[in-house]
């Protein structure tokens, strides 16, 4: 069945071919309909997120070839810095009207971390200022909330972990739309009170977020809301390309050779892979070979463990512990199609103690000036591994992708940098306290 | 008391538009099978062509993943709840 048109009368939700045809000719979008991942069988674009026959997730798909014709490089630099320079390789069907700036954040190289970690040549997809809530989720919801509107919704909603709770809440209240997030209630206090000065609705789950993600699956079709990882998710998800789109522009039109992603769905390097893919199917880049690897915390490493032992079984872990709240899903969504992109591209994956964790955002801080949350410094610490064990040649082209702002996970790490050193406002004090200070010792 | 089944929204088709299903069983299987009888085409949907669940596809009892119990010979009992819930993406 794979590629063909489905026409079952007794499915509403299949699209017909007409349907297909007459949103093809559009001008308005190269988004042609839904397509299921597992048996290939089409859709039309509602908010539905899997496939009747085989709960397969559905993906969007695009005209490639009309796209092939119109989007270059020229094209693309001519336009405002946001992810919605890539438009056309967006799910919406009209112009965006939720998040028109989100994206387009720094890609800094890094050369004091790169020496510290004993490379040639790294780089920091810095989405820690992403806009408008310092998360990468800004990209998922962006498009999430505009396809929402598109569709007529009044209220959206979502399942989080944390930072998408504080995306849906801020842009839905820009946009005017009323939102409902629901969280594990034992999140960081920060990332709650980011998402209830928005006004949003805030549900506290007793659980963790797979049973927070299990009951909004369950309550997505009910009320008639837009939940942007339910019945949304297929626009929601693409969102996420535009952090591989932009890193390929940043870095003068071409692929990393590595770029390491952390993993909690899985969802984010799929939809890297997909990025630098699309960019060479339709003419944007050249063929060139690349890796994409993953980065779990241990104390929630289900797909890193499945990558370990070389297995495309993905075993759920029912209790997750770990500091990495915003990686702590047991029952990752995509974590198979996570392992095909890895496999696919030759990539790797691995996973660190939360000690390393703390390591890692240290690193980060100290050697690059970028304060990240804690899945950042998974992404550093397992970075470090890949170099160290050979997987990641240190000689070749790396982008660490980091997702938030360490300002949201400030709990984790506050016990771990020290102390301010407190004094009075006196001369005398102060000379006193600096006095065996290395930079007072090198200037006296 | 039968065995409460809650059906996701994209298999309701097969269910008149029913939620809520009753049915009975000592298991998994045979609750699978016995939806299946009284609602034909519901067992291909949630399993594959080997008899297994779906990579896709979540069955609790009672709150617990039957995947950290014993898969489709997880026991059941009267009075029971199962949901059938597809996997979604993170957040």
């Amino acid at each position: 069945m794979r590629g063909t048109f489905c026409f079952q009368q007794s499915v509403p939700s299949l699209a017909t071919l007409a349907e297909i045809t007459i949103n093809m000719s559009d001008n308005q979008t190269y988004f042609s309909n839904l397509k299921c991942r597992e048996c290939g069988r089409l859709y039309a674009k509602e908010a539905i997120h899997i496939c009747e026959f085989d709960f397969g997730p559905l993906e969007a798909d695009y005209d490639y070839a009309r796209i092939a014709g119109c989007l270059n490089r020229e094209v693309i630099a001519s336009r405002p810095q946001s992810m919605w320079r890539y438009r056309e390789l967006l799910p919406i069907d009209g112009e965006p009207t939720v998040g028109a700036q989100v994206g387009f954040t720094p890609l800094v190289r890094a050369d004091r971390l790169a020496r510290h970690l004993g490379v040639d040549e790294l780089y920091i997809k810095n989405d820690t200022v992403n806009y408008p809530t310092l998360s990468f989720k800004d990209r998922v919801v962006s498009v999430a909330l505009s396809r929402a509107r598109e569709l007529g919704f009044q209220v959206v909603a979502c399942a989080s972990t944390g930072n998408l709770a504080n995306s849906v809440a801020a842009n839905a209240a820009a946009a005017g739309l009323t939102s409902y997030v629901l969280i594990p209630a034992n999140l960081e206090k920060s990332k709650i009170v980011a998402s209830l000065v928005y006004g949003t609705q805030v549900i506290g789950i007793q659980g963790a977020y797979d049973q927070v993600n299990r009951l909004c699956s369950e309550i997505a079709g009910k009320y008639g809301w837009g939940f942007v990882n339910v019945n949304l998710r297929p626009y929601y998800a693409e969102g996420s390309k535009s952090m591989g789109f932009e890193i390929a522009e940043q870095l003068g039109w071409k692929i990393p050779r590595h770029t390491v992603v952390p993993m909690a769905s899985g969802s984010l390097l799929t939809k890297i892979h997909k990025a630098y893919k699309e960019f060479i199917k339709v003419g944007v880049l050249e063929e060139a070979p690349f890796s994409v690897h993953g980065a779990q915390a241990s104390g929630c490493s289900p797909i890193s463990e499945a990558k370990k032992k070389n297995t495309d079984i993905v075993k759920p872990v029912s209790n997750p512990q770990t500091i990495v709240k915003s990686l702590a899903i047991g029952t990752p969504a995509d974590g198979y199609y996570a392992l095909r992109s890895m496999a696919q591209t030759g990539g790797s994956a691995e996973d660190c103690t939360d000690e390393e964790v703390l390591r890692g955002i240290r690193d980060l801080a100290e050697y690059a000036g970028i304060f990240a949350e804690t899945a950042g410094g998974v992404t550093v610490a397992c970075a470090r591994k890949l170099i160290d064990s050979g997987k990641i040649p240190r000689h070749e082209s790396i982008v660490l992708c980091i997702t938030g702002h360490g300002l949201k996970t400030q709990e984790a790490i506050a016990d771990h940098c020290g102390e301010p050193r407190v004094i009075n406002p006196s001369l005398r004090e102060f000379e006193a306290l600096v006095a065996n200070d290395s930079a007072v010792q090198t200037t006296a | 008391m039968p065995i409460q089944v809650r059906i996701p929204a994209p298999l309701r088709k097969l269910t008149n538009e029913q939620e809520i299903v009753t049915t009975e069983g000592a298991s998994i299987a045979d609750v699978l099978a016995n939806l299946n009888a009284a609602h034909p085409g519901l067992f291909e949907r949630i399993c594959d062509e080997n008899g297994n669940v779906r990579r896709f596809v979540n069955i609790f009892v009672n709150d617990e993943d039957i995947r950290f119990q014993q898969e489709k010979a997880t026991p059941v009992k009267e009075g029971d709840e199962i949901s059938i819930v597809p996997a979604i993406a993170g957040g």
